[in-house]
């Protein structure tokens, strides 16, 4: 019987099994599919991880480095090439390895890492034929970064998420024509950062409130048609762009991966379309915790290292201390402007000094307010200048506060005139 | 007065930086920021990522980076440089590939370890 078992070895996992391991477990054990730790990370080569973390810019295969260093330094155990297939509510822990087998371990308490994975084309049913050409973002990311291939040489791409936008410029670099860059909201959905350096730097046009609407090519993208969209991202027909290219990268939005929580009969939330978690990522499911992107899509993974080292500690107190007086409960809300919060669940009564709240808006707004109320009650109030979907928010509350709401609290922002 | 959104950081403050007043940045939330507007309108730079080949690794590509940002316009010249590498593994994280990258001022380093992989003769390759 494992402590733990953290199921995936990318950035959340690394940094749950280190913070488990500083919170006093010793019989810790990693299971990751992949044929070495860091997860996506290794596939990000370019820069701007851990300025939050590690107070410097590092790149993916960097950052994903360091923790598998810190990682080499404790006594956790690692199976590499090894899948799990089940995890029961009971934290029977189903997996099968190359050099392992079929093995069922047994966990006093679990870590969900799974991350997320992409959305494809049958996901958005774009319409047209069906040639050889296109491909998700991250898997082009992965043969361009990892593998030495190049998947095409003109390309279009679908979606401005932040994957899109590195690619188009990583695509560049390597010798490619990126001809478009399309979005169907009238907004970016990467970080502003990103538009500046991978598309302004290299001219590629971005075309907001548009999409694809056809793919023509026999055996190989030939072409791919772009229109505009009205403001119900319907069409307008007459707005057709026709693009000669033999690539389509689609960076459309990622989904965390929780075939294995749902099966374990874990309550998610469709707005997250992660587990319900409190505060201390602890799910439905008691001794069972997530983090990092299976529990909701981050941009940054130094948020992802943030929040994993807490579902880790949080493991490690409840191995050593057992689940505790669970007290008072609020539920978190959506209240206008906001799509979803992370945590949904807050018992204050376990909250130390602090508790972080993670959120993202549905528009881009300038001078706002973000508004945190129980029943008729404003309990915090908090400014920004900038808010966009593309960019999650973060605030704090301190326990003095949550100790003033009662049954639900309400995140909402509301534009201030200047 | 240009507007600028930084990417020095994720972060993507909305800057505003005045020419006729000697390049003063406001907006900005750390001194990073004020640096980056500055340069950006006088000489702009960025780090350059990528990939170079590497022969007996667990992959045949080696992540790379320029250890500071060089001169925009060098950009392209300095991918052509890496076109030219083939390492052998293993490599260490933060070794020098390229001394001074094309008279750039950086040096390209590995940002990956790749330890020297003894491939068995029964094992496929991958």
């Amino acid at each position: 019987m494992y402590d733990l078992i953290v199921i995936g070895g990318g950035p959340a996992g690394l940094a749950a099994a280190c913070a488990a391991w500083e919170g006093g477990l010793r019989s810790i054990l990693i299971v990751e599919r992949d044929k070495e730790l860091g997860g996506i990370l290794n596939q990000c080569i370019h820069n701007g991880f851990g300025l939050h973390h590690f107070k410097e810019e590092l790149t993916g295969p960097e950052y994903a480095g360091r923790f598998v260093k810190l990682l080499g330094e404790t006594g956790v155990e690692v199976r590499l090439d090894t899948m799990v297939l089940e995890v029961t509510g009971d934290r029977q822990v189903h997996m099968v390895g190359k050099s392992t087998g079929y093995r069922v371990e047994e966990a006093k308490s679990i870590v969900l890492a799974m991350g997320c994975r992409e959305r494809t084309r049958g996901a958005i049913a774009i319409p047209g034929a069906r040639p050889a050409g296109v491909f998700t973002a991250g898997a082009a990311q992965r043969y361009v970064n990892m593998e030495g291939w190049m998947p095409g040489k003109r390309v279009v791409i679908l979606g401005s998420g932040d994957i899109g936008l590195i690619m188009a410029r990583r695509m560049t670099l390597e010798g490619a024509k990126v001809l478009a860059c399309v979005e169907v909201m009238p907004y970016s959905g990467g970080l502003n950062r990103n538009i500046v350096q991978c598309l302004h730097d290299y001219g590629i046009p971005l075309y907001l409130s548009h999409t694809v609407t056809d793919i023509r090519g026999k055996n190989r993208v030939e072409q791919v048609v772009v229109s505009q969209v009205d403001e119900n991202r319907n069409p307008i027909p007459g707005t057709e762009m026709v693009f000669d290219c033999d690539t389509l990268l689609l960076s459309v939005g990622l989904i965390p991966e929780n075939e294995l929580t749902r099966q374990a009969g874990i309550e998610i939330d469709r707005r997250t379309n992660g587990a319900v978690v409190y505060e201390n990522m602890e799910t439905s499911l008691p001794g069972v915790f997530a983090c990092g992107n299976v529990c909701h899509v981050h941009d940054l993974v130094d948020f992802v290292t943030a929040e994993s080292q807490r579902a880790g500690a949080a493991a490690a107190d409840y191995v050593r201390n057992g689940a505790g007086e669970s007290g008072r409960l609020l539920e978190v809300k959506n209240g206008d402007g906001v799509t979803y919060t992370v945590p949904q669940r807050i018992r204050p009564d376990r909250v130390e000094k602090l508790c972080g709240l993670f959120f993202r808006v549905n528009r881009v707004c300038k001078d706002s307010e973000i508004l945190v109320t129980s029943g008729e009650t404003q309990i915090a109030r908090f400014k920004r200048e900038h808010l966009a979907p593309g960019e999650m928010e973060h605030i704090t509350l301190p326990r003095a506060l949550l100790d003033k709401a009662s049954g639900t609290i309400t995140v909402s922002i509301r534009e201030v005139a200047k | 007065m240009k507007e600028l959104i930084c990417i020095v950081c994720p972060q993507g403050c909305h800057l505003k930086v005045d020419e006729e007043n000697g390049c003063a940045v406001t907006g900005n939330s750390c001194p990073r920021g004020a640096e980056y507007g500055k340069m950006e309108l006088t000489h702009p730079t960025r780090v350059v990522t990528s990939t170079v080949r590497c022969e007996g690794g667990l992959y045949p590509r080696c992540p790379v980076k320029t250890d500071r940002a060089i001169p925009k316009e060098k950009m392209f010249e300095v991918m052509r440089a890496l076109e030219d590498i083939t390492l052998t593994a293993p490599v260490q994280v933060g070794q020098i590939i390229i001394e001074n990258v094309c008279g750039a001022g950086a040096n390209v380093v590995a940002t990956r370890e790749l330890l020297f992989l003894e491939r068995k003769s029964d094992q496929k390759e991958l």
